[in-house]
């Protein structure tokens, strides 16, 4: 087993044409970003609304076209994958997004929606189908009772590890969760950051979770890597990025982030 | 001015691709205006032929669309053969008779359907919503010549309204405002059948579309600063709503001129539709082509009218568009 | 017995005890009543807010806490409604008011601003006038004193520029200023009492912290006072003086945040600080 990053971009560029009035210079949402992801980790990308988080995941996704640059995923360059390659590379990055009531389909049941790929697919027969998708549903922590409710009837704390079981129904690599916490009470939002601890720990998955919250991503990232109009412009473990933040817009950040005060009775955070 | 280009372009297009499918079409049905005279055993196969020949109907196809197209162009419109005329000259009269009664139609139907939709999205009073609905499907169910005929009926039973025509016998010698008041008093009973038949889907669709305003969360935040309700309801639900109906307008000038050939048939209005009634059923073809494309041309104008004020309506349109 | 005083009496002087404030809540229970048996929405809340002071309310979604701001408000969507309790505003009883006096007193002295900025303003509409006409609403002048002040208010809530922002619609603004739009809409007509549901909910969090900045120097400058619900323990930290933490419709702590979030009694509380992210901060000296 090579340990190679899991995924490795180079100087990935992207730019956008922007009509506001008269002026219709591009806009670069991406600007050279380069950074590598180790397996088995979780690398929070944090920056605020602009700064290109989005972009940079859906080109990972193989959702979007970059200008510029390369992106690797196991050592094969992602623009120059054909076919069934291609279909492989797609199964092995998932993403979870922000609202899970706009993007799981509506009509479907829950059960329904994780068995989707599958069939799709063809992965196996149609008992083994069933088989897994209740599996993945135990696995996420849904009951018997929510596989039969459709997302509206789900809280957001549920949809979202309804989306976390439909991603793991193919045997994903890499899961990018696009500001997946945002939305959730805070006690929503630890119980699923528990859950894809727990997850990645059984799975041995990789994680590349973006999101604007530098307080929640301390806690469950290992490494923070900051951007800022399209760059990347320091990346650190939490601790380190709090106690000497490096660039002016990453001690913007640490300022902006709200405190509680600390729990007496409890050894630390969560 | 570059999108009223655009638009404007597009519909050419449309023009175009409309007059060749109707000529086709109009052609392919069998027989044509001579075919009645074939029927007629005293007149000989020849003449019937040579007639024919005279009016360029054994041309082929392409050659006589071109003629066609020409005719159009000097604004002749074509050559009725029943009337022995160019077809613009019978065209623009009708063609103002049905305007005008469309146009009426249009502008009472929406000055009706605002309101009604508005009181019926806003009210918190169940019974009057349900009874509204019944009302509205009621009126929806019951055919349109179903409509016209009640109303015939109505006039001739109480001889308040005349029943039938665009004008009395001795029009041309009443006084200005008397032929004016003559021609409204005509006007009331088709207007009248065309709002009926129209007016349900129209206060469906304003209802939907201000209901739906009405629980947007920058409605709840104008109650939470204070506003009064009917500000609340018109200065904010309304527009916001205006969207869709803006776009329905075009739409519910198309269904309107469609419903008023029906009614100006039955109710005896000198418009297009009387018009086309006979064309078709003498095979007059280049009457009947002026007379679709007249339609047509109205149908475009009308929702060239509605993108305009969908721009000037919604200010993200505008942004998006740019 | 009142759950809500066990919790009380070992923290702040008991709330019979100090002078009657701005808002009073007693008792306040609100029901949705659709066909069968009444849904309780808040089954027992009691509080009291004073002039000046900010105090917010700790809560996860569904908990009641909008329903609590909306019913002070007089807002309640039809089928919910108030069964029990009194509301009272600078001494006077507001349920059993009538309509046209409730409204009177939104926006004019009790204001609220709701989460989601994008959609709290009209689409197609310019803010400036969004802004302007709640003063209309609310006070008998010119047109052109309704825009004066309107103006007024975009500049004292940081928005740079008001007179060309006054032409701007809401599509054309990022999201931080169009909080700070609907901020100029809930104080141009000066309210005594600021309600806020989640306000820094959809905002990045640079955007959030100067929004709370906002909130905190207005509050400062203008004498005005808070009501803020929220789930974010941290943003509450940040503004309010005084924290309750409502659980299925009943407060069940309060305190000051240090109290609540630092040695919560409830479980409930305890559970959402626990769950609360707190980064490693750097040691400081003991």
């Amino acid at each position: 087993m090579s340990d190679e990053p899991l995924v490795t971009i180079r100087g990935l560029t992207k730019r956008y044409r922007r009509r506001a009035g008269a002026f219709s210079a591009p806009v670069e949402a991406l600007a050279g970003v380069s950074l590598t992801i180790e397996r088995g980790t979780v690398l929070a990308l944090v920056g605020q609304s602009g700064s290109g988080k989005s972009t940079l995941a859906r080109c990972l996704a193989g959702q979007e076209e970059p200008d510029a640059g390369e992106i690797r995923f196991r050592g094969e360059d992602v623009s120059s994958l054909r076919g069934a390659a291609r279909r492989a590379f797609r199964e092995s990055v998932q993403m979870i997004f922000q609202d899970s009531a706009v993007a799981l389909s509506p009509r479907l049941t829950a059960s329904e929606i994780v068995g989707e790929p599958l069939e799709i697919l063809g992965r196996g027969g149609r008992a083994e189908q069933r088989r897994r998708v209740f599996s993945l549903l135990e696995a996420v922590g849904l009951s018997s009772a929510e596989a039969d409710r459709r997302p509206l009837d789900l809280s957001g704390g549920q949809r979202q590890r309804l989306a976390i079981a439909r991603a793991l129904a193919v045997n994903p690599r890499l899961l990018i969760l696009d500001e997946a916490f945002a939305g959730l009470d805070a006690s929503i939002q630890a119980q699923v950051a528990a859950l894809l601890q727990d997850l990645r720990a059984r799975e041995g998955l990789t994680y590349l979770c973006i999101s604007h919250d530098l307080a929640l991503m301390s806690v469950f990232a290992d490494e923070i890597a900051i951007l800022f109009e399209g760059r990347i412009v320091e990346r650190a473990e939490a601790a380190r990025l709090f106690a000497a933040p490096g660039h002016s817009h990453t001690r913007a950040l640490v300022a902006a982030v709200l405190h509680a005060p600390p729990l007496a009775d409890a050894a630390g955070a969560t | 001015m570059l999108r009223l280009a655009r638009r404007a372009l597009h519909g050419l297009f449309v023009l175009f691709g409309v007059s060749v499918l109707s000529f086709v079409l109009v052609q392919l049905a069998p027989g044509d205006f001579f075919a009645e005279m074939r029927l007629d055993p005293r007149i000989s196969e020849a003449t019937v032929r040579a007639l024919r020949a005279r009016h360029g109907l054994d041309r082929p196809l392409p050659e006589r669309y071109a003629r066609w197209v020409a005719s159009l162009a000097r604004g002749e419109l074509g050559y009725s053969f029943a009337y022995g005329t160019p077809v613009a000259s019978l065209l623009w009269p009708r063609l103002r008779n049905t305007l005008l009664l469309t146009g009426t139609a249009t502008a009472a139907a929406w000055m009706i359907a605002v309101p009604i939709g508005v009181w019926w999205a806003s009210t918190r009073r169940v019974a009057a919503r349900r009874g509204l609905a019944v009302l509205m499907a009621t009126l929806l169910a019951i055919p349109d010549i179903l409509l016209a005929l009640a109303l015939l009926l109505v006039a001739v039973r109480t001889g308040w309204f005349p029943a039938g025509g665009m004008t009395s016998v001795g029009h041309e010698h009443m006084s200005r405002g008397a032929r004016l008041w003559d021609i409204v008093s005509h006007l009331v009973l088709p207007a009248t059948a065309l709002v009926l038949c129209v007016l349900p889907a129209l206060t469906r669709h304003v209802r939907a579309s201000v209901a739906s305003a009405l629980g947007a969360p920058f409605v709840q935040a104008a109650r939470g600063h204070g506003l009064p309700e009917w500000r609340v309801v018109f200065r904010h639900a309304l527009p916001a709503a205006a969207n869709p109906l803006v776009s329905l307008f075009g739409l519910s000038v198309a269904t309107l001129t469609s419903m008023s050939l029906l009614v100006e048939v039955v109710m005896s209005w000198p418009g297009l539709g009387p018009l086309l009634l006979e064309a078709i059923l003498a095979r007059d073809f280049y009457l009947v082509l002026g007379l679709v494309l007249a339609s047509t041309v109205l149908l475009l104008a009308a929702n060239i009218l509605a993108d305009l004020l969908l721009l000037a309506a919604d200010p993200r349109i505008r942004a998006e568009e740019t | 017995m009142n759950r809500n005083f066990e919790f009380r009496t070992a923290r702040a002087p008991p709330y019979h005890a100090r002078v009657p404030g701005l808002l009073e809540v007693t008792d306040l229970a609100v029901a949705y009543e659709t066909g069968g048996a009444p849904a309780p929405a808040i089954s027992e809340v009691t509080l009291g807010i004073e002039a000046g002071e900010a105090v917010g309310l700790l809560g996860e979604s569904g908990g009641g806490k909008s329903t609590l701001l909306l019913a002070v408000l007089g807002l309640l969507p039809p089928p919910a409604r108030v069964i029990r309790g009194s509301i009272r505003w600078r001494g006077r009883e507001l349920i059993g008011l009538p309509p046209s006096e409730r409204r009177r007193l939104r926006g004019a002295e009790i204001a609220i601003v709701f989460q989601d900025p994008a959609l709290a303003l009209n689409p197609v509409r310019r803010v400036g006038s969004q802004v302007a006409e709640v003063v209309r609403a609310h006070r008998a002048q010119s047109a052109a004193r309704c825009r004066a002040d309107a103006l007024a208010a975009l500049a004292e809530v940081g928005l740079p520029d008001p007179d060309r922002l006054y032409h701007a619609y809401p599509h054309e603004l990022s999201g931080g200023q169009r909080q700070r739009v609907v901020l100029a809409q809930a104080l141009c007509c000066r309210p005594a009492l600021l309600l806020a549901d989640e306000p820094t909910a959809s905002l990045d969090s640079t955007t959030q912290a100067e929004v709370l900045a906002l909130l905190s120097s207005l509050q400062s400058r203008l004498g005005l006072a808070v009501l803020m619900a929220s789930h974010d323990l941290g943003a509450l930290t940040a503004l309010a003086r005084r924290v309750l933490v409502m659980y299925a419709g009943a407060v069940v702590e309060e305190g000051t945040p240090a109290q609540v979030f630092g040695a919560p009694r409830h479980p409930h509380a305890r559970a959402l600080s626990r769950a609360y992210p707190r980064p490693a901060r750097p040691l400081r000296p003991a």
